[in-house]
């Protein structure tokens, strides 16, 4: 899970004309990770230090001069360096004071950027696409720069990135429409041209982001119409292939725009699964674009966000830097790894699932390709054409389901189950199993449980391949289905879980997979009767087993003490006001109290005997020291 | 190989004194060291800081300060007087009274013509030195108020004193004070009390570094009498300082223990020719009071109240890791007067084994516990009988026991000092013990280093001065002097190791120059000189059969030499062809006892501090690529699977937590391992001063 910590100021901002436009230029780091260079659109830069929220320094060019491009430092030399007027470079040491009386030079064409990066030179990118490296420029400022770019290609947008003694330079460049990514290799100098798949509405990315992942550059672009998309190039590899190449690019996330499109917005690549994103409209809130979102990319999943108007981000080592309004804000976040297993929620019992762990969510890609990896410039398909494709599966081959009786029915799955292709059954299961319970709904008289049970059974399906089926036997009051589909199905939604809890208590409800944020509010829909039904279930099956430990035996399924526990907690922690009140739940929860403090009691005993215990063990171990002693020793 | 009784013994109290003084001489790389008790330790840097020499202490003399001039060292100290050392005789070689009352600080000038003395009343003499006396010169303008610390100025002509709240400036020719720097007191509730300047240090450049009791190192223009820098390093004092040889360092030592160092670089790179002092590095390797300093070439050198010397390497001295980049800490003096001891092997009445200690003041014999149990390895067995102190001597007069030594049957005990030498009788009577001293002693045996019986009881042997051995004939009535070995040429250094041979014909002799004589007893003539080797031996023995002597040298070499050929023997020789192993040469304490194993000939035993080892000559030599230290992977095998991975280095560390000091293989398979844990040592210590530490 990724979340967004507590914010702060770094420091105010003059506000600028238009208000789309940022007040900064640009934010870098130098040598200290806890400092930050700040450019100002006009005329300034300074270097704050984070944590204390202080300028430490900060160097003004003189008035009617402007800076051009953000300040960098210089990890090599310990310089910052900044150019202004496109075309005066100027190099200065922290304990300079004066701009003016620093280091500069002019240089024969307009700079677009300087990019500098630990472990790297700086590097000077000129506006008509010429890269040099900053040492060799200073030593003869005045050396003609060729023009890389055509006459109307102009740069959008520009990074540098070192790794494994390569250095690249990479720009992107617009022109007619048409959108270029150019990957400018160092040592040796290398320039390869790629052209960027064109959206359908002709418009151009809002905003690039660049990173280099396993040995390639991944660029992350966003367009108005909310696509946010992943393109890769490899770092290594093939140098010389002449000509411009289609760039293929596949979608990372599609976020929602709302009514237009959207106007200034930045995403950000904070690692493999999450991008930040502001100028998006937050999904839950209909209006306003000011919101800074995390979302993870691989569960499209809105994973945190905070309302603030902005609309660029710059990040690093963990912090976001957004301007907003008068102030430069910084927030620290953090991107934990995300996992099936936690974005599914909690997990089986271990010694439980393991046997029948073969169940997998099915994966789109499996589905579609098989098996094959997954290349790096291969497309990730949108979930609307995977719809498609399984719709065109479908009217190939019609079947007797559709229409005929359950005998009917029920020797088609028997024929089908029989057969022994697992991946092609996958998904003809599935098919089945989502029109035999669409069939369902719609003829109540048709209800073919043993076919279905069958279809469970083979393993092969899940809550999300066919989300009635559930609801469906629970509708039918088919108890054995729905302990089936309990036991087997690994993604039931929190809601559905209730939904079951409502109708029957079981072993088998405890053992489902959940988190605790989604069930709570869905528990609380639980009356009190039914709680206080369920709680005294659960204290009677944790008395049961609290009697009797070790004698849970493996084949048999049941809960574990910590799944009950868990269930306790999250029953009285949804209705725990409710309860208090109901006069019939008193005798319940005084037991629960009493049992609770037992708890506490033991554990408390427990921690008072580990210690006592320990200093048992470190006795054995030293031992006692006499005047005087004959011992035994053998050399060998 | 085989089991081994082990009597571990730890009642041995030994505690060594704190160190009060230190002093380098550079061009000989010795550092002199004074402890508490007036004993001087001198360590050759050069040989592995080996202690080649040890001056016993006297109860009087009270060492402040050390000085070398050329190869001659001086002390002075808080009796009044100045004392020059014998370095030949271990003794001193004459006292000065100064007549200053308590002399605080003993200097001498670059040119080692003058000495000068800092003194309680309020002045600095000046002693002019001569080929084999000083004399007393001048005194420099006498203040108020006692000369804590000098230094003198490189080029002679000027004296920096500390003295309390201030330091004053001499100009000597004149004799005339010409600065006064004036010392701030420390802050809050101190500030009533004088600061005293415990140490100056005067530069080339007339630069003053001082030390002192409100815990500041200040630095001072010399010339115009100003404070250039303070340097706020402890709340307690400093205490001691020490410059570097080019001038560019100067370390300060502080009661808590710490080392400080000042670099005199400068604090930017830009302005490289602004050089200034800046404190760079702390070390701390002391738990107690700094009291003593040297800077070397490569290292610091430290040494204080928890009695430990502490040889810290400065790393950027060194291109690579090697024996000399590793940090030293000598914790106990091996061959220090104060902790010498003797195991013998049996005594001829009961076939118990006694003990001998060693103290500066006083001499305990022991018997050894006894059982008769018989145990698995690993096991302690039962005692039949506990171990007996049988008699403690104190020593007369006020010089401290330098050596001493027990007949193998029991019945001779002899110690020596300084000045005198003493012999008694001992008689076992069932359990009672009598002690009767022997009266008259030969004219010729003044006094002694080194002490030994024969193995018949029959002589003893008394290192003397000018390395020669003088030989004594005991009998039941009398000490008579038989004979002294004296070589004709060569060296005029002490001896430190004596051993003679169980047949009783052979002696050998070792002192501080390296050189080991071996003498014919039957003829009493020199019989060879063993070939010089350049590290000092560190212990020597000869073998009761084959009459082979095994010598261990500082730099942890082995050899061992047929007496009888006159030659190193075949095993020494292949062994100093395949080379030590790596992991033996880079122990860092010296051999100091070699024995043999009784029952098995091909078998020698060796200790240092940490371990014991039994190198058994018939047995592989270990090459660089076998596992040294393999006696755990010995007991992991089988049967079988040992011969192939056996070598000739067995080594036990299982006593390794404490201080070993003997190994003695007794008759029956038995060792003796004295052991003095050195917690016990720094439990004896007052506390440290107090530091706050977090929520104290």
């Amino acid at each position: 899970m990724a979340t967004l910590c507590e914010g702060f100021t770094l420091c105010g901002l003059v506000q600028t004309q238009n208000a789309s436009d940022s007040p900064i230029q640009g934010i870098e780091l130098d040598e200290d990770s806890d400092h930050a260079v700040v450019t100002d659109s006009t005329r300034s830069v300074t270097l704050y230090k984070v944590s204390d929220q202080k300028p430490l320094g900060s160097w003004t060019v003189k008035q009617g001069q402007l800076l051009t491009c953000p300040a960098v430092f210089n990890f090599q030399t310990k310089e910052y360096v900044v150019v202004s007027d496109n075309k005066v470079i100027r190099v200065w040491k922290d304990e300079d004071l004066n701009l003016d009386k620093a280091f500069k030079a002019t240089v024969t064409a307009d700079v677009w950027r300087v990019h500098s990066a630990p472990g790297g030179e700086p590097v000077v990118l000129f506006q008509r696409g010429a890269v040099r490296f900053l040492d060799s420029l200073l030593s003869a400022p005045q050396q003609p720069i060729e023009d890389v770019l055509s006459e109307e290609e102009v740069i959008r947008w520009s990074a540098s990135i070192v790794a494994e003694e390569q250095h690249f330079v990479l720009f992107t460049t617009e022109q007619n429409g048409e959108c270029c990514l150019y990957v400018q290799r160092l040592n040796p100098n290398t320039l390869q041209k790629y052209r960027l798949e064109r959206e359908d509405s002709g418009a151009s990315p809002l905003s690039f982001s660049a990173s280099l992942r396993d040995k390639h550059l991944n660029l992350l672009y966003l367009y108005p119409n909310g696509c946010v998309y992943q393109s890769v190039v490899a770092a290594r590899g093939y140098v010389g292939l002449e000509g411009v190449q289609d760039l293929p690019r596949s979608l990372r996330l599609r976020l929602p725009v709302g009514e237009g499109e959207l106007g200034a917005a930045s995403a950000v690549a904070l690692d493999e699964a999450h991008v930040a994103v502001v100028g998006v409209p937050h999904p839950s809130a209909r209006t306003g674009k000011d919101f800074l979102c995390i979302w993870n990319t691989n569960f499209q999943t809105l994973q945190a966000g905070i309302l603030r108007n902005w609309s660029f981000v710059w990040c690093y080592l963990g912090k976001l830097f957004v301007p907003h309004g008068k102030a430069l804000s910084i927030i620290p976040y953090e991107c934990q790894k995300s996992s099936l297993a936690s974005a599914l929620g909690k997990l089986r019992h271990t010694g439980i699932a393991v046997s029948k762990s073969s169940v997998a969510v099915p994966s789109w890609n499996t589905l579609l390709h098989g098996d094959q990896p997954q290349g790096p410039t291969k497309i990730v398909e949108t979930r609307k054409s995977v719809r498609n494709v399984k719709l065109g599966v479908n009217c190939v081959q019609p079947q007797p389901h559709q229409t005929g009786p359950v005998d009917e029915v029920q020797r088609e799955v028997e024929v089908l189950v029989s057969r022994g292709d697992a991946q092609d059954l996958q998904l003809s299961v599935g098919q089945l199993a989502c029109h035999l319970v669409a069939r369902s709904q719609a003829e109540t008289a048709f209800y073919t449980p043993v076919a279905l049970a069958q279809l469970v059974q083979t393993q092969f399906l899940c809550h999300s391949v066919c989300p009635g089926l559930l609801l469906l036997s629970l509708e039918h009051k088919d108890y054995f289905l729905c302990q089936l589909c309990l036991q087997l199905f690994p993604d039931i939604p929190e809601v559905v879980t209730c939904a079951c809890l409502k109708t029957f208590i079981s072993n088998e409800v405890l053992q489902t997979p959940y988190s605790d944020n989604f069930l709570l509010p869905h528990l609380k829909d639980l009356d009190t009767q039914q709680v206080i039904l369920f709680l005294q279930y659960l204290q009677f099956v944790y008395l049961k087993y609290s009697q009797d430990v070790y004698t849970q035996t493996a084949g048999l399924r049941s809960p574990t003490m910590t799944q009950i526990i868990d269930w306790v907690c999250l029953l009285l922690d949804a209705h725990f006001t409710v309860l208090v009140m109901a006069p019939d739940a008193k005798g319940l929860l005084s037991n629960l109290q009493s049992f609770v403090k037992s708890q506490v009691k033991l554990f408390s005993e427990l921690g008072k005997i580990e210690s006592s215990l320990q200093e048992l063990h470190k006795m054995k171990l030293s031992k006692d020291i006499s005047q005087y002693s004959i011992e035994v020793i053998e050399l060998f | 190989m085989g089991e081994f009784k082990v009597h571990r013994v730890r009642f041995f109290d030994y505690m060594p004194t704190a160190i009060r003084a230190m002093a380098f001489n550079a061009h000989t790389e010795r550092l002199a060291l004074a402890r508490m008790d007036g004993s001087v330790e001198i360590f050759n840097f050069t040989d592995h800081y080996f202690q080649e020499k040890v001056i016993p202490g006297k109860d009087s003399r009270s060492t402040e300060s050390l000085c070398w001039v050329g190869g001659r060292l001086f002390s002075a100290g808080l009796n009044g007087e100045i004392t020059e050392y014998d370095l030949e005789n271990l003794r001193p070689k004459y006292s000065l009274e100064a007549y200053g009352g308590p002399i605080w600080t003993i200097i001498s000038n670059t040119q080692g013509t003058q000495l000068a003395i800092g003194c309680e009343d309020g002045t600095v003499k000046l002693f002019e030195v001569l080929e084999e006396h000083i004399q007393f010169e001048r005194n420099l303008d006498r203040q108020k108020g006692r000369i804590i610390s000098l230094s003198w100025h490189p080029s002679g002509t000027h004296i920096a004193a500390g003295m309390m709240d201030m330091i004053r400036v001499f100009d000597v020719p004149t004799g005339h004070a010409v600065q006064r720097l004036l010392v701030d007191r420390g802050f809050g509730g101190s500030k009533s009390q004088e600061t005293v300047v415990w140490s100056v240090a005067f530069l080339s450049d007339h630069t003053v570094v001082s030390g002192d009791s409100a815990g500041k190192v200040q630095v001072w223009d010399g010339h115009t009498g100003t404070l250039v820098k303070t340097h706020l390093v402890t709340k307690w004092d400093v205490l001691a300082l020490s410059v570097s040889k080019d001038e560019s360092s100067v370390v300060a030592g502080t009661s808590e223990g710490t080392v400080i160092q000042f670099q005199f670089i400068a604090p930017t790179l830009h302005q490289q020719q602004d050089k200034e002092w800046v404190r760079t590095r702390t070390f701390k390797n002391h738990t107690h009071d700094v009291r003593a300093l040297a800077e070397i070439e490569t290292a610091i050198v430290s040494g204080g109240m928890d009695t430990h010397l502490v040889v810290r390497p400065l790393l950027e001295k060194f291109d690579e890791k090697s024996h000399a980049s590793g940090l030293r800490k000598i914790h106990f003096p091996h061959v220090s007067t104060e902790m010498a001891e003797i195991t013998l092997v049996s005594n001829c009445l009961k076939k118990a084994g006694l003990l001998l200690f060693q103290f500066p003041g006083q001499l305990e014999l022991w018997r050894l516990g006894d059982s008769d149990g018989h145990g698995k390895p690993g096991d302690r067995l039962p005692l039949k009988r506990k171990p007996e102190k049988l008699l403690l001597l104190k020593r007369k007069g006020e010089d401290h026991i330098c050596c001493s030594a027990l007949s193998s049957c029991g019945g001779w005990l002899a110690y020596s000092t300084v000045s005198c030498v003493r012999i008694y009788r001992l008689q076992t009577d069932n359990n009672n013990i009598s002690i009767t001293k022997v009266s008259k002693l030969p004219k010729a045996l003044r006094s002694a280093h080194q002490l030994c019986f024969s193995s018949d009881s029959s002589k003893m042997f008394a290192a003397s001065s000018q390395s020669s051995v003088l030989v004594i004939a005991l009998t039941q009535s009398e000490c008579k002097y038989v004979h002294t070995l004296k070589p004709k040429s060569g060296s005029r250094q002490p001896i430190h190791l004596m051993t003679t041979s169980v047949d009783g014909k052979w002696l050998a002799a070792a002192n501080s120059d390296c050189e080991i004589r071996v003498y014919n007893l039957q003829k009493l003539k020199l019989h060879c000189i063993v070939p010089v080797y350049g590290s000092c031996p560190s212990a020597m023995g000869i073998h009761p059969t084959t009459n082979n002597m095994t010598v261990v040298h500082a730099d942890q070499q082995l050899f061992e030499y047929s007496i009888v050929e006159k030659q190193y023997t075949d095993w020494s020789r292949k062994l100093q062809k395949q080379g030590l192993h790596n992991v033996w040469l880079d122990r860092d304490t010296p051999v100091t006892h070699v024995t043999f194993n009784p029952k098995n000939p091909n078998q020698v035993v060796l200790h240092d501090m940490h371990m014991f080892c039994i190198i058994d000559q018939s047995l592989p030599l270990p090459d660089q690529k076998t596992q040294f230290y393999n006696q755990m992977t010995l007991r992991s095998l089988s049967e079988q699977e040992r011969p192939s991975h056996l070598h000739a280095f067995k080594i036990c560390k299982t006593f390794q937590v404490s201080l070993l000091f003997l190994a003695s293989l007794l008759d029956d398979q038995s060792l003796v391992v004295v052991e003095r844990p050195l917690l016990a040592i720094t439990s004896q210590l007052p506390a440290p001063v107090r530091q706050k530490k977090f929520a104290t």
